[in-house]
């Protein structure tokens, strides 16, 4: 099993930033205020991209800064890749 | 919790004890140079405004009364050349309103001579860092301490690590009852509805999409065909939305309410963060911010910019491993800790924090050892300025 490491930037996001690259199966490894903490990752996932460390509804908010970013344009399993593939912008042209 | 600072007749406090020359036009530049080259301890602040058209000569003339009444400032010759829109007199009226005690004199080039001017106006400044070097430093209240944030050179690890922690840092500030300034407005295009959330007021709210949207409207016609804030390189690297993007810079302001907006270099009313209208390129939105009363900057960086400031200090923070192996010699903060997995955010943030008091407190920054001092005026109408 390999670790990668990943960014959790506040404690109340629903994702993570890969600070590596990660392949299914490899596990992300992130420092939260209570630890590290670990998770398998269900896609193969590039550098800088982000993965769901939490279950989140179609329709729910994707927090990252402690902001919405966007909201899942279908429900996403923890360990899920998120990007404009299932996050649709509240910005107008703001992509997707 | 106190800083050793200068505490100014007008109760402002100044964490650097600078004398300045101020040319009031770009004409004026090189005979600046020459008098603030002669003398040590003396700085010149050459810009390429003072023949502009419209807001831009108001601006120009705000920025000069900003900086010469600055705290950090301790003296000030304000150099016109003679024939030059910008009101050399008006600005050191303003300069001696504000702070009446502050040693300042003024020279007009075409009224006294090339040489006259360079023999005086050396004389002036060293009668100036003279004084300045009696005055001592005391204990005073953080409170007083605003906080310039800035970023340039960004690469993916701005807004992971260096900013994150930043806005860790000034919710500190703000908590022991400072303040500090945002000013890339630019940037925050795409989060003028998150920000708008965060307005102490109604009022604040609709300041701050009025603001957005008016760097918006600017923008917009100088893209090219297709170019869009988010870029398929943003995607392709991993920013999903616009919101997202533009959250990677405007996370370094924390999460206290945003409690005034004001005009480039225009001095604040409020306390706690205010948003300066301001540009996407540092070295400008620095002086609209310090000419707006910030006495510090904390500028992040990817890529590593060396930078700094002729008036305030600039504590660079780089969350890059690879950027702080090559350039730690302009690296203040080292936040690739978090990068590297070995500290969190709010540990570096703390870090930060303690090296800007440090700082305050007369520490010289990496960008002051080497003496930069970049300095450039935002104009509106850019390269269209000169009439």
């Amino acid at each position: 099993m390999t670790n990668r490491l990943a960014i959790q930037i506040n404690a109340s996001d629903n994702v993570v930033t890969l600070v590596d690259e990660a392949q299914a199966g490899d596990h992300v490894r992130f420092i939260t205020s209570d630890g590290p903490q670990e998770l398998p990752v269900l896609d193969d996932v590039p550098f800088g991209h982000k993965v769901a460390v939490r279950e989140i509804a179609a329709g729910e908010r994707i927090v990252k800064y402690h902001e919405a970013i966007g909201r899942a344009s279908r429900a996403i399993r923890p360990g899920e890749h998120v990007h404009v593939h299932n996050v649709e912008s509240a910005v107008q042209g703001g992509a997707k | 919790m106190k800083v050793n600072a200068y505490l100014r007749p007008d109760g402002r406090i100044g964490v650097r004890n600078h004398v300045v020359v101020l040319p009031a036009v770009l004409c004026a530049n090189e005979i600046a140079r020459r008098i603030a080259d002669a003398v040590e301890g003396a700085v010149a602040l050459p810009h390429a405004g003072g023949c502009t058209c419209g807001e831009d000569v108001a601006r120009t003339e705000r920025v000069m009364a900003g900086l010469g009444s600055h705290p950090n400032v301790a003296g000030a010759l304000v150099l016109g050349l003679g024939c030059e829109n910008c009101d050399s007199e008006k600005v050191a009226r303003e300069i001696a309103e504000r702070c009446p005690s502050k040693p300042l004199e003024r020279l007009v080039i075409q009224e006294v001579g090339v040489s006259r001017a360079i023999r005086e106006g050396t004389a002036i400044l060293e009668k100036m860092v003279r004084k300045a070097s009696g005055e001592k430093r005391a204990e005073v209240d953080l409170a007083g301490l605003t906080l310039a944030l800035e970023c340039g050179g960004s690469d993916a690890t701005s807004g992971l690590a260096a900013n994150p922690a930043l806005g860790v840092a000034v919710d500190r500030l703000i908590a022991e009852g400072g303040s500090a300034m945002f000013s890339e407005t630019t940037e925050a295009i795409g989060t003028a509805h998150l920000l708008a959330r965060r307005a102490a007021s109604g009022q604040v709210a609709e300041r701050i999409v009025q603001t957005i949207d008016r760097a918006e409207g600017r923008m917009v016609p100088l893209l090219a065909p297709g170019e869009h804030f988010l870029t398929s390189g943003n995607v392709a690297g991993g920013l999903t939305t616009l919101e997202e993007k533009s959250l990677g810079c405007i996370c370094k302001t924390g999460s206290a309410p945003i409690t005034e907006v004001v005009e480039y270099g225009v001095r604040p009313r409020a306390k706690g963060l205010v948003l300066v209208d301001g540009t996407g390129f540092d070295v400008p939105s620095m002086t609209g911010m310090v000419a707006a009363g910030a006495q510090v900057v904390a500028f992040t960086t990817g890529k590593g910019s060396p930078v700094g400031y002729p008036i305030a200090p600039v504590v660079k923070i780089t969350g890059n491993p690879g950027t702080y192996e090559r350039l730690e010699e302009i690296i203040d903060v080292n936040a690739a800790t978090i990068t590297r997995g070995e500290k969190d955010v709010r540990e570096v943030g703390e870090e930060i924090f303690r090296e800007v008091v440090a700082v305050c407190g007369g520490k010289p920054t990496r960008s002051e050892t080497f003496g930069f001092h970049d300095f450039s005026i935002a104009t509106l109408a850019g390269a269209y300025a000169g009439v």
